[in-house]
């Protein structure tokens, strides 16, 4: 067990060698860009043709919404919540651990706030790239209704932050990569099912319906989809509000553990 | 502040859990030596040199390095040194020479000011025509001589060795040793640990000796060996009850069981290597006495696991 009083709650800084953390992963991903973007585009594009095109004849409009749109909207929004989470699973954990790339970074005037913080900038750069393909393509096949969608773009960076954060503080105390099973189905797979990507999160029951409002994922949905529909928005400063809280609490939660693992 | 030792450390702890890692010990390290943390496996050597790194926090005692608090100043302090881990952490997502760049990213240094740096590193490693390799199409040996230039890319005031030849083949050893004494020559000050007798006696000024998380001896090499045993060493391998007679005949001679040999130490081994000669089924080896005699004078012939 984590004795919650040895650890260090001193909160953390922010400074510019997060940069230098968050710019050598982008070098890595640069060398293998051709692979990753057919992943990030070629995924959504099937995705959208096939759900899309073959459900949304049968179901038409949802809320107003063609169900193309609504499904693209949805899909936006989760694939910034899963660029962002894996790479805050395994390819932190793969640094962290095995690779004993932070070893090294620790070595030089870079700390654990930085590597965090950088790490971090970069699970919302790929949640970002994500869900920006799904958007191109969304966009390519008719989905985007408005141009209010461009709006989107920064919020994919909140979204990726709010989503990164909890990832690394699932690195930062799994023992193996076997550990990532628990988070994939008892935290990723059940907002991906409930939290409104496929339908209205208001035709779930009403005990459930208060529990996805803590989902992150809820929130990042109720902002990108009617900016996609072209729909005036809600509660706005409430969903930014809880993706920030999420992004700031597992930042801070995230510098707390990483230091307790790597510097002990 | 303002010690113009390089490493000042007093009575430095290091406790995990209920186990003692580090007891403290006193270390003052001076500028432009080469200085050395011997000691058998689990002595506390690596989590000494984690603690002057800062990368690990000590439970107790003082620490400055290169005059400033550690590990409150764990940031300037890395500034101005430079590690060569254990086990290698080179990047395995880059080159050879993308390496040493990313390396330098963290410092701050751009690209641009570093091509002559870069160079000169690869130069002093032998690594020049594997500048474009993978790292994991490197071996061993060159891994460990691209962390030393890895480490030096910062210009460093200190450079910090764990272990620095440990698993290599001869010729890379004798090559990394004379580039530490080039590093030395070039007014570096080196720490390293090892459990190479050899290396300390060839590199190190100044050694401690740790054992159990405490020092149990200091001092220039000669002089460790001076002060712990007798100049000379007469190793004997024959029937014991034999030896025996021959060693119960003299005064003035040392001598320790282990397994087969006979291990005698003596200020005087003329005696005993004339009544040696004269044995038909005694094999015998004389050699002046070395810090391997010492480590283990003071830290038991027992395996440490």
């Amino acid at each position: 067990m984590i004795r919650l009083a040895a650890l260090d709650w001193r909160p953390p800084g922010l400074h510019p060698g997060a940069l230098a953390v968050w710019r050598r992963n982008l070098l890595v991903w640069r060398k293998l860009v051709a692979p990753s973007l057919l992943f990030n585009f070629g995924e959504p594009f099937l995705y959208l043709l096939g759900l899309g095109f073959g459900l949304g004849r049968f179901i038409g409009e949802i809320e107003g919404i063609p169900y193309f749109t609504f499904l693209a909207s949805g899909l936006l929004a989760s694939a910034a919540m899963n660029g962002a989470t894996y790479e805050g699973m395994y390819s932190v954990f793969t640094r962290m651990v095995p690779q004993k790339t932070y070893e090294g970074m620790l070595a030089t005037p870079l700390d654990i706030e930085d590597i965090v913080a950088g790490e971090m900038l970069w699970c919302a750069t790929k949640g970002f790239i994500s869900a920006l393909a799904i958007l191109i393509v969304g966009a390519m096949l008719g989905a985007v209704q408005s141009w209010t969608a461009l709006w989107c773009i920064p919020l994919f960076v909140l979204v990726g932050l709010a989503f990164g954060g909890p990832a690394i503080v699932a690195s930062a105390v799994s023992p193996s990569y076997d550990f990532f099973a628990y988070y994939q189905t008892l935290v990723l797979t059940p907002m991906f099912i409930f939290c409104g990507v496929f339908y209205p999160v208001a035709t779930l029951p009403g005990w459930l319906q208060g529990l996805v409002q803590f989902a992150p994922l809820t929130h990042a949905i109720a902002l990108i989809r009617p900016l996609a529909a072209g729909l005036p928005s809600e509660n706005v400063l409430l969903h930014l509000g809880v993706l920030t809280a999420y992004a700031v609490v597992s930042m801070y939660l995230a510098v707390v553990l990483v230091r307790r693992r790597l510097i002990d | 502040m303002g010690s113009p030792l390089v490493i000042q450390a007093c009575g430095l702890t290091k406790r995990f859990g209920e186990a003692t890692a580090v007891g403290g010990i006193d270390l003052a390290v001076r500028p432009g030596q080469c200085f050395g943390l011997l000691g058998p496996n689990g002595a506390g050597k690596t989590t000494t040199l984690r603690m002057v790194l800062g990368q690990t926090l000590p439970s107790g005692g003082a620490l400055e390095v290169l005059g400033e608090p550690m590990p409150a100043r764990r940031r300037a302090i890395r500034r101005r040194l430079g590690v060569v881990p254990q086990i290698d952490n080179l990047d395995p997502d880059f080159t050879v020479v993308e390496n040493l760049y990313v390396y330098a990213s963290y410092f701050g240094m751009g690209r641009q000011h570093l091509e002559t740096r870069v160079g000169e590193l690869l130069d002093l490693v032998a690594l020049t025509e594997r500048a474009s390799s993978p790292i994991n199409a490197l071996s061993g040996g060159m891994k460990r001589r691209l962390s030393i230039a890895r480490a030096l890319v910062n210009d460093p005031e200190l450079l910090v060795l764990d272990e620095p030849t440990t698993g290599l083949d001869p010729q890379v050893r004798h090559l990394i040793w004379s580039r530490l004494r080039e590093l030395k020559r070039r007014g570096k000050t080196l720490v390293l640990s090892t459990h190479y007798m050899e290396e300390a006696e060839r590199l190190c000024d100044e050694l401690v000796v740790l054992d159990g998380g405490v020092i149990v001896s200091q001092g220039a090499p000669a002089a460790l060996i001076k002060t712990h045993v007798e100049p000379d060493v007469v190793e004997v391998q024959g029937p014991h009850g034999v030896v025996d007679r021959v060693l119960s005949s003299l005064t003035g001679v040392r001598d320790e069981v282990v397994d087969e040999t006979r291990y005698c130490y003596t200020a005087d081994p003329r005696a005993l290597i004339a009544q040696l000669e004269a044995l038909d089924d005694v094999k015998f080896f004389h050699r002046p006495a070395n810090l391997e005699d010492v480590f283990l004078r003071l830290t038991g012939r027992e395996l440490r696991d």
